[in-house]
């Protein structure tokens, strides 16, 4: 089933989330982080930090935990086990840290097609922000195989 | 204080993926999904055993960074997945300095696995060195 193209620049719900320090640490753990900035609080301290620095990939994490991220595949009458994660991109504007309300922003950029419409892209960006500040930008594309097409 | 220059190269070797450290990965994520956890799951719609998240190799990729480069000095890290990561394999991740302009280093990066299938095929950005100021 074709991806309607007007789903470009729709806006998913926004919603805010805790990085949580215990959190960061069984991350930090699970990812053999072994610097121990990112798990030990005076060598957070002793290297500038306020807190302990959520790693570079860990935003993708939290913007998982949305409450309701399921719907904007479901909305589209797209099968979750049909989906690929394609490509990943993260800008940095500012660090974040444990403790801080962040804020996701998700907006729909683009969709196309390949291969006969075979494969379809999605390519979303999400916003993420502390209080104004703009703290990353994350740019999903995932796609979308259509067993019933292009054949 | 580490200053980038083309053809500066560093390689991080990951640990084994196994079922554990996927099980790790999945709870610390808050990515559950069976395809990387639950091999009665994936025999159940035809896929022989669990596979790696794509973003755990990408987290590899970001320690790499880390360990080259204080966190802040990264400006963006984007990566395209190429293949999966089959249970109980040992990913290399590689990151070279391809260029250096203005101030910033553009690196390439790839995770391989040992049979020399490329995973995971990106690029960073981070600035070269500290403003002297």
């Amino acid at each position: 089933m074709p991806i309607d193209p007007a789903i470009v620049g729709s806006r998913s719900p926004e919603f805010s989330t805790v990085a949580e320090r215990g959190r960061l640490r069984f991350f930090t753990a699970a990812t053999g982080q072994n610097d121990p900035i990112y798990s030990d609080m005076e060598a957070a301290g002793s290297a500038g930090h306020r807190d302990l620095p959520v790693p570079p990939t860990f935003l993708f994490c939290l913007e998982m935990d949305h409450p309701d991220r399921g719907s904007f595949l479901t909305d589209l009458g797209i099968d979750q086990r049909t989906i690929l994660h394609a490509g990943q991109k993260f800008e940095f504007h500012d660090q974040a840290y444990a403790g801080d309300t962040l804020t996701f922003s998700t907006e729909v950029k683009d969709v196309y097609a390949k291969k006969s419409g075979a494969l379809e892209f999605i390519v979303r960006a999400t916003h993420v922000t502390r209080d104004t500040t703009p703290i990353a930008t994350l740019t999903s594309t995932i796609v979308v195989r259509d067993p019933k097409a292009g054949q | 204080m580490t200053t980038l220059e083309p053809g500066d190269t560093l390689t991080l070797e990951c640990p084994k993926i196994t079922r554990t450290v996927l099980a790790l990965y999945a709870g610390a994520s808050g990515d559950h999904n069976p395809v990387h956890i639950d091999t009665d799951a994936c025999q159940a719609v035809g896929i022989d055993d669990v596979f790696a998240h794509g973003m755990l190799s990408m987290a590899y990729l970001g320690r790499l960074l880390t360990d080259w480069v204080p966190q802040e000095r990264i400006k963006s890290c984007e990566v395209r997945f190429s293949a999966i990561t089959p249970v109980n394999s040992t990913p290399i991740c590689t990151g070279t300095v391809a260029g250096v302009e203005n101030g910033l280093a553009r690196l390439d990066l790839t995770v391989t696995l040992p049979d020399g299938t490329v995973t995971l095929r990106g690029a960073a950005v981070v600035t070269a060195n500290l403003p002297t100021t």
